[in-house]
């Protein structure tokens, strides 16, 4: 089974890591995905820029519209997401512990199984 | 990342919302920030046992506002004047306050917070310095350091800014749509000022570096608070660019190393893709300011690979509307390094001569105007304007740099005797 990793943290507190702080995050999160993309269960990896920078359109009867910001105010912001092939939902979990483990403190993250999956290639990695 | 560091983290980012209501509270900054402290002490205790709460900001304004009521008290006790006089609001303390966080005027508080920094009786040295100290909590040695002044000079001066917003009056009312929009721009420019404090640091990067990455802090707040303001993006946008440059614009030995002679692998591209999407995204308003125009400019010389395909005629277009926009001699000043790489040198000198009135006391006019001189050949004028720049250089990075040009044009002499 296909499952998305959302992940979900405060945007404040992530923008104040230092640069230390957030190498450190980013290269304990590195270890974790070059582990499971060596047993080729991980898919495509993506972080997002801070909500600042994001616009939604907004669907309605008529004409859409656009609007500047996120698409809901929260306190905690959808942030990245991992895409896995797991077995079970459990092996989902235990992925997900180890990327808590990896970065800590506060947050959350939201495993769900896809539906429908299209890897594209295209794209030149970021 | 360790449980205090993390407490840490999420105390400095819960600063400017939870000071801003507790500064709504009790109406002076001085109980706002006794209060504050407070909070935090108790988090620092509490926190690793218990766990962080929900929401850190609720807490903490929750529990300042208890801890400044408490201290209220004490002190009516020993002078007879009722508390409840000074406060404003106390009978909802037991209120959702988690609720009323998302509430906008939360948003007015922090607008208020920021804005009181910025009070136009204020220099702009202490409008700056206040803001890091009151909103980004940066400590009074930090700030010192930065501005090369005594510890004890600054806590005066700091103090000084106080009592002078105490005597002025907070505003209080609820700002209108233009009342906001007037404060949403003194904030604005008050946070280029702390970048600029921390840009202009020169070599000097470990002081300027935290007054620049507060400020880029302080902009994304304000942009999660007025999301759909294009100014506000735009000065995010610019901000971003000109801090993604700050490995390349100083070499080993702290000198100052020109935009077209920077390494652009050292830029930083996570930066600059933020900035680009932002400028994109501000410029669908069809709102064109001031900063969205130097974002813009900025922008070209990022998108730029090799100095060598910078845009210089988009470049002096955008100079010419900020020129419009924002009339200043010293925009015509910048426009005139576009002038040169288009039309050469003679017709920015052209552009800057008229300027030399009032910009004769400006480093950068008679660097500039020296640098155009030696490439028309008129070394010994350029070698006047060289000096003149010399003796307005305010960081030791300045001098060196104009240093190397006064070598290089003796070097010409030298070897035009020789020869």
């Amino acid at each position: 089974m296909l499952y998305a990793v959302l992940c979900y943290n405060s945007e404040d507190a992530v923008a104040a890591w230092s640069k230390e702080e957030e190498d450190k995050v980013m290269s304990d999160l590195a270890a974790v995905e070059r582990k499971h993309a060596a047993a080729g269960r991980l898919g495509p990896v993506a972080r997002l820029m801070p909500t600042t920078a994001a616009t939604t359109l907004r669907k309605a009867p008529g004409e859409s519209f656009v609007v500047d910001g996120p698409f809901a105010e929260t306190k905690e912001q959808f942030l990245g997401f991992f895409v896995i092939d797991m077995e079970t939902l459990d092996e989902a979990i235990a992925f997900a512990k180890e990327l808590a483990v990896a970065n800590p403190g506060v947050g959350a993250y939201e495993i769900r199984p896809l539906r429908v999956f299209k890897p594209g290639g295209a794209l030149d990695p970021l | 990342m360790s449980e205090l560091s993390w407490i840490d983290l999420a105390l400095s980012s819960a600063r400017p919302q939870a000071m801003g209501a507790l500064l709504r509270y009790f109406r002076d900054l001085d109980l706002a920030e006794e209060a504050f402290q407070e909070a935090c002490l108790r988090a620092v205790r509490t926190w690793p046992d218990k766990g962080p709460p929900r929401d850190p900001v609720a807490w903490l304004i929750f529990v300042g506002r208890n801890s400044g009521i408490d201290s209220l008290r004490k002190r009516a006790r020993q002078e007879p004047l009722p508390p409840e006089e000074t406060l404003s609001d106390l009978e909802d303390v037991e209120g959702d306050l988690a609720e009323r966080l998302d509430g906008s005027h939360y948003r007015d508080d922090i607008l208020r917070l920021l804005f009181v920094c910025c009070h136009p009786e204020l220099p702009a040295t202490q409008q700056i310095a206040l803001a890091l100290r009151i909103v980004s909590g940066l400590s009074v040695h930090q700030i010192a350091r930065a501005f090369l002044v005594s510890e004890a000079a600054m806590e005066q001066r700091i103090t000084r800014a106080k009592a002078r917003i105490a005597a002025a009056g907070l505003p209080f009312e609820a700002p209108d749509a233009s009342a906001r929009a007037a404060r949403l721009g003194a904030v604005a420019a008050m946070i280029y000022l702390v970048f600029n404090e921390g840009y202009s640091a020169g070599g000097n990067q470990r002081a300027g570096t935290p007054f620049c990455e507060e400020a880029i802090r302080l902009c994304r707040l304000l942009l999660r608070l007025f999301p759909s303001e294009p100014e506000i993006m735009g000065l995010t946008a610019l901000l971003l660019l000109q801090h993604s440059r700050l490995k390349a614009r100083f070499d080993a030995g702290g000198g100052i190393v020109l935009l077209e002679d920077q390494d652009r692998s050292l830029w930083d591209q996570r930066m600059i893709r933020e900035a680009l999407a932002l400028i994109d995204k501000a410029l669908r308003h069809r709102a064109p300011g001031p900063y969205q125009i130097q974002a813009a400019i900025a922008a070209l010389h990022a998108r730029a690979k090799r100095s060598e395909e910078t845009d210089w005629e988009e470049i002096d277009l955008l100079y010419q509307s900020l020129e419009r926009l924002q009339p200043s001699p010293v925009v015509t000043l910048n426009r005139a390094v576009a002038v040169s790489r288009r039309q050469g040198a003679q017709a920015a000198l052209d552009l800057i001569e008229p300027l030399e009135d009032r910009l004769s006391g400006y480093f950068y006019f008679h660097g500039l105007r020296g640098g155009l001189l030696k490439q028309l050949g008129r070394n010994r004028e350029a070698h006047a304007a060289f000096e003149r720049a010399i003796a307005l250089a305010t960081t030791p990075a300045e001098a060196a740099h104009i240093r190397q040009h006064l070598d290089g044009l003796a070097r010409d002499v030298t070897a035009g005797t020789t020869l």
